[in-house]
């Protein structure tokens, strides 16, 4: 346990500067774009010179840059993320109605390609150079090699449009007044399609991770072992090689957690999931710097506290590394 | 959902045998309207704010019109183009320093308040005027509304404003808000320009960010028997495809504002069940426009810009950048306008060959490469048709020795590059023709503009005649001759070229057949839809 608070400990510093880091990094590449919050505004309304030097002056833009990123950082000391230009709303409002969406697709399709994919990649691997093998093997590259959006077009076709099974987009149904367990099973039709979407072109990373895993473990002195005491093949695929090729698996989910909130823009544009990814493809194309940057700082929190988990659970699941991190 | 569907496409498609084995007659039968029901459309923006008074835009048209009414809107029979909304009638005095309006009688805000001249005073003087993005222009001087009675409200203006101009600025600029809701606190923070409160056939009921704006039927509407639905569904749909997609499977009724791409068009209207409506946008024409920047030497040369209109291939453009859906351009006020427009214009046929002895005689000859000179070319992001314009450009100049490089910028970006840096040599805009030129077509020629202002001359153009022209049109009361000065405007365009007319489009709807009184009026996918309604 004092193993776990220690990295803990040292992450947390970490994270800060990383976070600092990002926070300015952002700022500075949204300060380079050209065009400003009011120059998008303006895009769709038109408007005379009064008019844009008035907006200007309401939303703080003819004050000089430095000015504005030393108002935010002093804000965001004071854990005030501020006011978003787009919505004239609290941007912590505005961030806390799509997160729970975000998370809720990101999280399901998470487990979609890990659970599904390690399965397969224990089944093709038991077995390696196997038919089946070979089949998931290519099958699940063929998938990842398929781009996000045009997997995402194809299941809303066939699914939504021809079978309509499910609705073609959106996270809930319009005003249906529905609660409850009702309302819980309503959202989870909606969702199918999305996490299917983002789920099954990560799924060929685990299932190959998986299976590459095990062929390396088979050759192993503590398998022939196992197989010298006559161990049934199935305990010697499941305790023994599938335990030992499942490390580096958990390792990949912390880094996917990062691939994942990026794979999410594009889904949640497709299926109109009101969610974070696309509110942050909104944030740019309208330049409103103090909103994008909330959505940043909350989806670095985000992979960094996924990644501080994945790390916790690695020193739990492996006594060896937990040892070095701790003594380093 | 999905059983109940396939079960009345069924029953559907057997009426529709028997519909035809009957003919016509039937069909006429079918149109009486009826009550109740909700119609879902697509959406592809939220704006940032609902006020129409204050952001006289199509996006937020779109959805507050049927909830905020202006004093009138536009018409394919009414006089002068016009049906009455709020006001019943108008009258200008010939001096042009005032305009009388009588307002309708009975009208109640959907708090309740009775609807008074008081509201029509506050919103022309206190929003239209000071800061409504076209109403700054229009209104500019306006100084006093005079309000006898209730139903009675009277412009005064500074100076002569010609009457035909305030008429044809009635459907876009004269949005009207109630005064007991705005007076207090600043009316741009008011909570109302995101929840508007009008006296519109429609209710504002909620808006949940990212999903839908969900409007309700005003049972109190001035209308007799008005409106017909119960609801009207904005679906916000981000992605392009998906607005086609929802219409098949029957998740929503009605994609406008060309929400389905033009190449999916085709398609789409061989799904049964799906109409393929380009009536209802005759009021709001966008224009393909080529901006030149007159800052670079080159296409100062008048021979230059000849030659250059002379290398667009206007009916291609039409025939494969619209797909039909568009039609080419004279000059600055599109064909379909019918007051101002003139056919009466010098004209440049597509002509490569003269297009390149234009280009020799001005003295830019063809290097060995076979170019002439370079150019920057910014096309507007806004539209796929000013992208893919902004492609065929490209090509059609290197046809006549002029090598443009395309820079592709989003909205943003190209705001500021076009408008405010002046980073271009062509552009490709899409302007927005509104009834009159005055409202926004002269600015975009007009010399002395600041920087900044967008869809405006910034491309450094300064023709001393045409401003006269300009200036004269402006304070010219008498309609006839203010329209034969516009045509004058026409003429001296097309012969200068300030900038390069191409096509003139409107948009596209598609509809299911279950909804009735589509696309009955030129504005129709901005106006108040309380005669819509929806076969159950």
């Amino acid at each position: 346990m004092t193993r776990a608070l220690l990295l803990l400990r040292r992450r947390l510093v970490g994270s800060a500067f990383v976070l600092l880091i990002v926070v300015i990094g952002t700022f500075l590449l949204l300060e380079a774009a050209p065009g400003d919050a009011v120059d998008a505004y303006i895009a769709s309304t038109g408007g005379d010179a009064g008019m844009i030097e008035l907006l200007r002056h309401r939303w703080g833009l003819d004050q000089s840059a430095l000015t504005r990123l030393a108002n935010y950082l002093w804000a965001l000391l004071h854990l005030d993320l501020g006011q978003s230009v787009t919505f004239s709303r609290p941007i912590r409002d505005v961030i806390l109605e799509r997160l729970p969406n975000t998370l809720l697709l990101m999280g399901s399709a998470t487990a979609l390609s890990f659970g599904l994919g390690s399965a397969l990649g224990i089944y093709a691997g038991a077995r390696p150079g196997s038919f089946r093998d070979r089949f998931l093997s290519i099958g699940s590259l063929a998938l990842y090699a398929v781009p996000g959006f045009w997997l995402a077009l194809v299941l809303i076709i066939i699914f939504a449009v021809d079978l309509r099974w499910f609705p073609i987009g959106g996270i809930e149904s319009i005003a249906s007044g529905k609660t409850g367990l009702d309302r819980a099973a309503d959202i989870a039709r909606h969702l199918i399609l999305p996490v299917s979407a983002l789920g099954f072109i990560y799924l060929a990373l685990y299932l190959r991770m998986m299976r590459a895993g095990m062929a390396e473990v088979w050759r192993q002195d503590f398998v022939l072992a196992a197989r010298a005491k006559g161990l049934s093949r199935r305990r010697i695929v499941l305790a023994h090689v599938a335990r030992n090729a499942l490390l580096p698996l958990v390792t990949m989910l912390g880094l996917q957690s990062a691939q994942m909130l990026g794979g999410s823009v594009v889904i949640e544009s497709v299926f109109s999931v009101p969610g974070l990814g696309r509110l942050a493809q909104e944030a740019v194309a309208a330049r409103d710097t103090p909103l994008l940057l909330g959505i940043i700082l909350v989806s670095a929190v985000l992979v960094i506290a996924i990644n501080l988990l994945v790390d916790i659970a690695y020193a739990f699941l492996d006594p060896r590394v937990g040892a070095s991190e701790a003594g380093a | 959902m999905s059983d109940f569907t396939i079960s009345r496409r069924t029953v559907l498609a057997g009426s529709a045998l028997l519909l035809a084995s009957t003919a016509l007659p039937t069909i006429a039968l079918a149109q009486t309207p009826k009550k109740g029901g909700r119609l879902v459309v697509a959406a592809d923006s939220e704006p940032r704010n609902l006020n129409p008074a204050i952001v006289a835009s199509n996006a937020v048209f779109f959805i507050s019109s049927k909830i905020v009414e202006t004093l009138a809107e536009a018409s394919f029979e009414g006089k002068d183009g016009l049906d009455p909304r709020l006001a019943t009638g108008w009258e200008g005095a010939a001096d042009g320093l005032s305009v009388t309006f009588k307002l309708r009688e009975g009208v109640k805000w959907h708090d309740g308040k009775p609807f008074t001249s008081a509201d029509v005073a506050f919103s022309a003087l206190q929003i239209w005027k000071p800061l409504q993005n076209l109403g700054r222009t229009v209104f500019k001087d306006l100084e006093a509304v005079d309000t006898p009675d209730e139903l009675t409200a009277v412009f005064k203006f500074a100076r002569p404003t010609p009457f035909q101009l305030i008429r044809n600025a009635l459907p876009a600029l004269s949005s009207v808000v109630p005064k007991h809701i705005y007076e207090t606190g600043k009316i741009e923070e008011n909570p109302a320009n995101n929840a508007p409160i009008g006296t519109g056939p429609f209710k504002f009921a909620e808006h949940k960010p990212g999903e839908y704006y969900r409007l309700e039927k005003n049972a109190d509407y001035w209308g007799k028997d008005q409106p017909y639905l119960d609801e009207i569904i904005y679906q916000v749909l981000p992605d392009r495809a998906s607005a086609a997609s929802a219409l098949e499977a029957e998740e929503i009724q009605l994609a406008a504002f060309s929400a389905v791409p033009l190449a999916d068009l085709d398609r789409i209207s061989k799904v049964p069940g799906l109409k393929v409506i380009t009536k209802g946008y005759e009021g709001l024409t966008y224009q393909l426009v080529v901006e030149i920047n007159h800052r670079r030497k080159e296409l100062a040369d008048l021979n230059v810009r000849q030659a250059i209109a002379h290398a667009i291939d206007k009916d291609f453009v039409v025939k494969t950048v619209f797909l039909g859906y568009a039609a080419t351009a004279t000059g600055p006020v599109p064909k379909n306008d019918p007051q101002f427009y003139t056919a009466d214009v010098p004209t440049y046929a597509f002509d490569v060959a003269k297009a390149n002895a234009l280009l020799d005689e001005a003295g830019y000859s063809k290097g060995d490469d076979g170019k002439r000179f370079s150019l920057k070319l910014l096309p507007a992001p806004y539209f796929n048709e000013t992208k893919q314009f902004g492609d065929y450009l490209r090509q059609a100049l290197a046809a006549i020795g002029i090598d443009a490089q395309l820079v592709n910028n989003d909205s943003a970006a190209h705001i500021k590059a076009v408008y405010t840096d002046h980073a271009f040599d062509l552009a490709v805009g899409p302007p927005v023709f509104r009834g009159d030129p005055a409202i926004s077509t002269t600015i975009l020629v007009q010399s002395g503009i600041p920087d900044g202002v967008p869809f405006s001359n910034q491309g450094g153009y300064k023709n001393d005649e045409l401003d006269a022209l300009i200036a004269k049109a402006s304070e010219t009361l008498d309609p006839a001759a203010r329209t034969e000065l516009y045509k004058e405007f026409q003429r001296k365009v097309a012969a200068d070229l300030p900038l390069i007319n191409v096509a003139e489009w409107s948009f596209i709807s598609v509809v299911r057949d279950t909804v009735g009184n589509v696309a009955n009026n030129p504005r129709w996918a901005v106006s108040n839809w309380a005669d819509t309604w929806l076969e159950t």
